[in-house]
């Protein structure tokens, strides 16, 4: 699947919300979207599973820059674990969510969209790679490193954010 | 018990609560990735004012804020009820190796070296921080996800893009690891 982002910005006879849909979808980004309208208690299941999340990084040491190290120089199987226990049990329950057809909380279906290939994906995850073994923090643990009491690591944080907007500013120059 | 949840936990068992955590998500009808949470941050102090990227419908993301809230409270539990003072065992090659660099062996989960006070308010440390965190930024969005989204969704989606990216993601950390780092320090 070949994206071209040109098309997406000339694309005018798309509803509104189908270009939003598509732009998502070239960015990989969460596009398997309830429609659903909801109160605001309904997000407390996501500061829920935000808290499991945090406590697992901490506690599997996922936010530990040395234990990034020591991934990065093949001297521990800990973090290969980690990763590759998590797509193992991921992938069998995706397998499942399709084989039972199993449906969101909502009733409605869980849509899992393929992310397009484009060259961005081999630049730029060349320099995530560069970024994330000098400063250990993925775009998840960073917060968790907050949380913590790291408070330096707010550095980081806010040049991942200038980083990111620093994109969306050069994004149709760059080559995709 | 509280002994048994304080000390560090084992691989397994962490790799299957992360993919409890996608699994929840999907369930929620979301999706596990972190990184988009950078553009949402974007986009709701004002970005989308300097490009078509960050104009979006940002509030629709609102939950994915709320999950990167918990993740701060979890870390936050973590130092304090969940605490554990040892430092990270990593293996003693990796010690030796770092040593080697001028970083101690771990007496806590992040080398002072870099993470320290007098470390971020030198110009090398800020540096390093900040041009790591720049790059972390561009990267991420430009591959279109990060560890979360390509290594545990998309892996467990048996999707090659991200296949690629996550080698990727690989190589340029060997490249910082092996090739950059001895510069650096």
């Amino acid at each position: 699947m070949n994206n071209d982002i040109n098309n997406i910005e000339v694309d005018e006879f798309q509803p509104e919300y189908d270009n939003d849909l598509k732009m998502r979808e070239l960015d990989s980004m969460c596009v398997n979207e309830s429609k659903l309208e909801h109160k605001w208690y309904y997000n407390v299941k996501y500061l829920l599973v935000g808290i499991i999340f945090g406590i697992v990084f901490v506690k599997a040491e996922i936010i530990s820059w040395f234990r990034i190290q020591e991934m990065f120089r093949l001297q521990s199987f800990h973090m290969y674990g980690i990763i590759g226990s998590a797509v193992i049990v991921g992938a069998l329950s995706v397998w499942l969510i399709r084989l039972f057809n199993i449906k969101t909380i909502y009733g409605e279906e869980i849509i899992i969209h393929p992310k397009p290939y484009n060259k961005g994906v081999v630049i730029g995850g060349l320099l995530f790679g560069i970024g994330w073994a000098i400063t250990g923090a993925c775009p998840g643990p960073l917060y968790a490193q907050i949380g913590t009491g790291a408070s330096v690591i707010i550095v980081t944080l806010f040049s991942a954010v200038l980083g990111t907007w620093i994109y969306g500013l050069l994004r149709e120059k760059l080559p995709h | 018990m509280h002994e048994f949840i304080t000390q560090s936990w084992s691989w397994w068992f962490s790799g299957f609560l992360i993919s409890v955590i996608m699994f929840l998500l999907l369930y929620f009808g979301k999706s596990f990735g972190f990184s988009s949470n950078l553009r949402t941050i974007c986009a709701a102090v004002g970005a989308g004012k300097t490009a078509k990227f960050f104009d979006f419908n940002w509030k629709g993301q609102i939950w994915n804020l709320v999950f990167l809230v918990g993740a701060i409270l979890g870390g936050t539990i973590s130092a304090t009820v969940l605490r554990n003072d040892e430092p990270v065992r990593i293996s003693k090659e990796t010690i030796s190796d770092l040593m080697e660099l001028g970083i101690a062996a771990p007496e806590s989960l992040q080398p002072s070296e870099l993470f320290g006070f007098d470390a971020v308010f030198s110009l090398k440390g800020f540096l390093i921080l900040s041009i790591g965190g720049l790059m972390v930024g561009f990267g991420s969005r430009y591959a279109g996800g990060c560890t979360s989204g390509h290594a545990i969704s998309g892996l467990s989606d048996l999707q090659i893009p991200s296949l690629i990216a996550v080698v990727g993601f690989f190589a340029g950390g060997l490249i910082m690891t092996h090739i950059l780092l001895p510069f650096i320090f």
